[in-house]
């Protein structure tokens, strides 16, 4: 049982990881904690019309949410309300009608918002489906398997473009590129993420493993494909050892994992070889005694 | 449903309650509109966020269930959390927008680990902490009414006295320090204030929701008028019918919480506000686009016309 | 005011009738103008003119109330490639975690098509154009620990990877040291001498006439436009800067101080 814990909760960094540097890097990181929100309605409602928690009607329908929210948050800065002030009212209200459709559904809908908010990674073994005849196999990791794989694929053809989205969208825009499309792209990307992970990590978690090992990965290199690479292999670390720390103290496995990614982020704070706290004050010492 | 929830007003608790949810929409309201004005709306959010390690901590200093005690939990962690934020701008290239979700998430996680082992522990049951999740005002008690109506009323008078110096504030804060005002203290003493409406907030609404009181009257007040004390005043009056409506419908319909349904009733006063205000809203916009670039079209016409004229006729004169 | 070119070629970008407005304000009203090849171009105006405006909107990065654009006869969707443009060096953010060698590269996308990755012979071009510039001794820098300057001609170098036929600068002299002013110079005449033609979005008014063939005057609308010793005079500025510009003459010179 350990061993599929630590697979979904590797799995979850590995997605997010990739993600989660072009959201840092856009100056959207807000956008993903207002997506990772704004899809429980979405969850809830599919899983109302599905009956099932199992379905991939779960999925799309709140990646379809997911867009919406983008959408609604792109429509009201368009009509003059500040970027994060949009960012809080679309979140808040999809999140509360969210809440809302289970608390009024709640005989019918066995979805537990504790477990929406901070995962059951811990139960994720006892859910598994057989897949081409692949038994034992826990129903999460098939479902993460295949975002991960959406992931590698949309990512790993189109990685010029993301990349010159991200840096200058208006170069990229003259090039012809198109801009829009590939930004929801990312964000139905992003969705998907948070979807297929929020059973075991739940709603907040997912925007720290979003965010937090690529911005520890920002303060350490200066490659957008090394900082994916780092990102990823942060998240997996945070992963592991978030288990063994929530073991060892029986305590929320997806909260220590999220610590422990704020642990090493103030570790590469601190000191980041480039771009630490520790080298900056090294360097001013020395900058000063050459004057002196 | 009216005639039952007026039935239910007869009940001297529910009033209190009615009473606690109105003052909290109406101080969040008005402290939000200067939060929203100095581009920091989702402080609020992030404040909420960190307040939960805070007030885990407090009870587990003291294995007590008080206000007042998580108030000072959640307003040292709030501190500690915008103090991150700050660092994390300031000296690494690190965005403000990547800098509030790092903090917001850790914070969380951090809170959440503090949760689970409260809960694990013998006492854990009783704390009723995870009703500080989504909020449950029909779990306050009338000491938590009474703190709530002195924290609002020390904000409403607050707002009322400094209302100068918070409007200076939050338009340009480099002249306010030019003119000699206390820039950093003002700040401190918003962010004061922002801190003791979240703590009040969680209770009522819960952590994730909070921040919508903040944000939500405020941005629909702001569609109605380019004055900033009738926005302040409007945000405020926005807040209070919020949480009133959400109260209502919470207190009379079992198994719904308060906090979602006050946030939806702001949400609805936003929608409201965002189509039919007069000038800003949508409508009035996109009436006002067609015929504006119609007239930009015609002018261009007319203009044309003129010039051909004055062209014919100076032939016409050679 | 308007100069045609007679020539038998198409004209590498023709205007007809450009309007562009924010709200209900007009930012560039009725603009016409047809670019002769080869030649250099600055446009001049007064902040807030429309110049950044006026390019964006033939590049399509803004929308228009009315108006067309052709390049070399056809519409720019279609001849994006022969289409070079450098974006106000603020335009991005240069703490994004590349180098300059891949900056220049991104110059190479619009040419690679839909799902090819850019190799070796990228590389080698951008390599190329970063020595253009001068700067082939930072390709593998990281972008922020660039000088102003250095940013400058990394971009510069990105346009040049475009190979286009038709350059849109905004700005490109803006607050670069005196070395990559003369880089830019030297860089523009080259690409003049193959017989591209280049669009500037200029400040410095002192410069204009040793850098430009043809000048634009623009103030919302187009105030002249031609060669530069017919539309670069002391009336025709004053007209299109009114109050906001002081000239002094001295010793049969004008120098001109755009007092903003």
């Amino acid at each position: 049982m350990e061993f599929w814990i630590i697979v979904t909760g590797a799995l979850v960094a590995t997605a997010c990881g990739i993600l989660g540097c072009f959201l840092v890097l856009r100056r959207m990181s807000l956008i993903g904690d207002a997506i990772s929100h704004s899809v429980l309605p979405g969850i809830v409602i599919a899983f109302m019309m599905s009956g099932s928690r199992d379905s991939l009607a779960m999925l799309l329908g709140a990646s379809v949410l997911g867009l919406v929210t983008v959408f609604l948050i792109q429509l009201f800065q368009q009509s003059g309300v500040q970027a994060d002030a949009s960012i809080g009212v679309v979140f808040t209200a999809l999140f509360a009608v969210g809440v809302v459709l289970v608390s009024l559904n709640a005989r019918q809908v066995d979805l537990d918002l504790d477990c929406v908010l901070f995962g059951e990674i811990a139960y994720v073994h006892w859910n598994t489906m057989s897949v081409f005849g692949i038994d034992g196999v826990p129903k999460a990791v098939w479902i993460l398997g295949i975002t991960l794989l959406a992931i590698f694929l949309v990512i790993g053809l189109f990685y010029k473009q993301f990349k010159l989205c991200a840096f200058d969208p208006a170069m990229a825009l003259a090039c012809g590129i198109p801009v829009a499309l590939f930004h929801y792209l990312l964000m139905g990307l992003v969705s998907m993420t948070t979807v297929a992970s929020f059973e075991s990590v739940g709603a907040i978690l997912v925007v720290g493993m979003l965010i937090v090992p690529a911005a520890t990965a920002y303060l350490l290199t200066e490659r957008l494909s090394i900082m994916i690479l780092y990102s990823v292999l942060i998240g997996i670390t945070c992963a592991v050892l978030g288990y063994y720390a929530a073991a060892w103290l029986d305590a929320s496995i997806a909260g220590m994992m999220v610590t422990v990614a704020g642990l090493l982020f103030v570790v590469a704070l601190i000191f980041s070889p480039s771009h630490g706290l520790l080298m900056r004050w090294v360097k001013r010492r020395r900058l000063v005694g050459v004057e002196a | 449903m009216m005639e039952f929830s007026w039935s239910v007003l007869a009940d001297p608790n529910t009033k209190w309650i009615l009473m606690g949810c109105m003052l909290l929409g109406l101080m969040s309201g008005m402290i939000g509109s200067f939060a929203y004005l100095r581009k920091q709306s989702l402080i609020g959010d992030t404040l909420a966020h960190a307040a939960l390690p805070g007030i885990c901590i407090a009870f587990m200093l003291t294995g007590v269930k008080s206000l007042p005690l998580f108030f000072i939990g959640a307003f040292v962690s709030g501190l500690i959390a915008t103090y991150s934020i700050t660092v994390i701008t300031r000296y690494t290239r690190i965005k403000a927008d990547a800098a509030m979700g790092i903090v917001l998430s850790v914070f969380f996680g951090i809170g959440i680990v503090l949760l689970t082992q409260i809960q694990h522990s013998p006492n854990g049951n009783q704390s009723g902490l995870d009703k500080f999740l989504f909020g449950q005002a029909a779990s306050m008690i009338h000491s938590d009414v009474y703190l709530m109506m002195g924290v609002s009323a020390v904000i409403i008078i607050a707002c009322t006295l400094l209302f100068k110096e918070f409007k200076l504030l939050s338009f340009d804060p480099g002249f306010a320090r030019g003119l000699g005002f206390p820039v950093g203290l003002l700040e401190q003493l918003l962010m004061f204030f922002l801190v003791m409406t979240v703590v009040v907030g969680i209770q009522a609404v819960g952590v994730v929701l909070v921040a919508a009181l903040l944000i939500t009257p405020a941005v629909a007040a702001r569609y109605w008028t380019d004055r900033l004390g009738v926005m302040v005043v409007l945000s405020g009056v926005f807040g209070a019918i919020s949480g009133v409506i959400g109260t209502l419908i919470s207190t009379t319909t079992s198994n719904l919480p308060t906090g979602p349904l006050s946030v939806l009733a702001a949400t609805t006063v936003f929608g409201f506000s965002i189509l039919f205000a007069p000038r800003r809203g949508v409508c009035a916009k996109v009436i006002r686009r067609i015929r504006g670039n119609e007239a930009i079209r015609a002018s261009e016409r007319m203009r044309e016309m003129q010039r051909q004229d004055i062209r014919l006729r100076k032939e016409e004169s050679l | 005011m308007n100069q045609r070119n007679r020539g038998s070629e198409v004209s590498p970008l023709t205007v007809e009738g450009l309007t562009v407005a924010y709200q209900k304000k007009p930012v560039l009203r009725n603009v016409s103008f047809e670019v002769p090849e080869g030649k250099l171009i600055g446009i001049i105006g007064p902040n807030g003119a429309g110049k950044s405006t006026m390019i964006k909107a033939i590049l399509g990065l803004l929308p228009r109330v009315s108006g067309e654009t052709e390049i070399y006869g056809r519409p720019y969707k279609e001849m994006r490639r022969k289409v070079g443009y450098v974006p106000q060096r603020e335009s991005v953010d240069w703490d994004f975690p590349t180098n300059a060698l891949d900056v220049v590269m991104m110059g190479r996308y619009g040419h690679l098509g839909w799902f090819k990755r850019p190799g070796a012979k990228e590389r080698e071009i951008a390599m190329d154009c970063l020595r253009k510039v001068g700067m082939a001794d930072y390709a593998h820098r990281q972008i922020s620990q660039l000088s102003g300057g250095q940013q400058q001609r990394v971009f510069l170098a990105r346009a040049l990877a475009q190979n286009a036929d038709l350059y849109f600068m905004d700005e490109p002299f803006v607050g670069v040291d005196a070395m990559t002013e003369r880089a830019i110079i030297t860089l523009l005449n080259e690409l003049k001498a193959q017989g591209k033609t280049v669009l500037v979005v200029h400040h410095d008014l002192a410069t204009v006439k040793e850098y430009f063939d043809w000048v634009m005057l623009l103030n919302v609308e187009m105030v002249a436009y031609g060669p530069t010793e017919d539309v670069f005079t002391k009336s025709l500025l004053h007209q299109t800067y009114g109050g906001r510009l002081a000239v002094f003459d001295h010793e049969d010179e004008a120098i001109l101080v755009d007092s903003r």
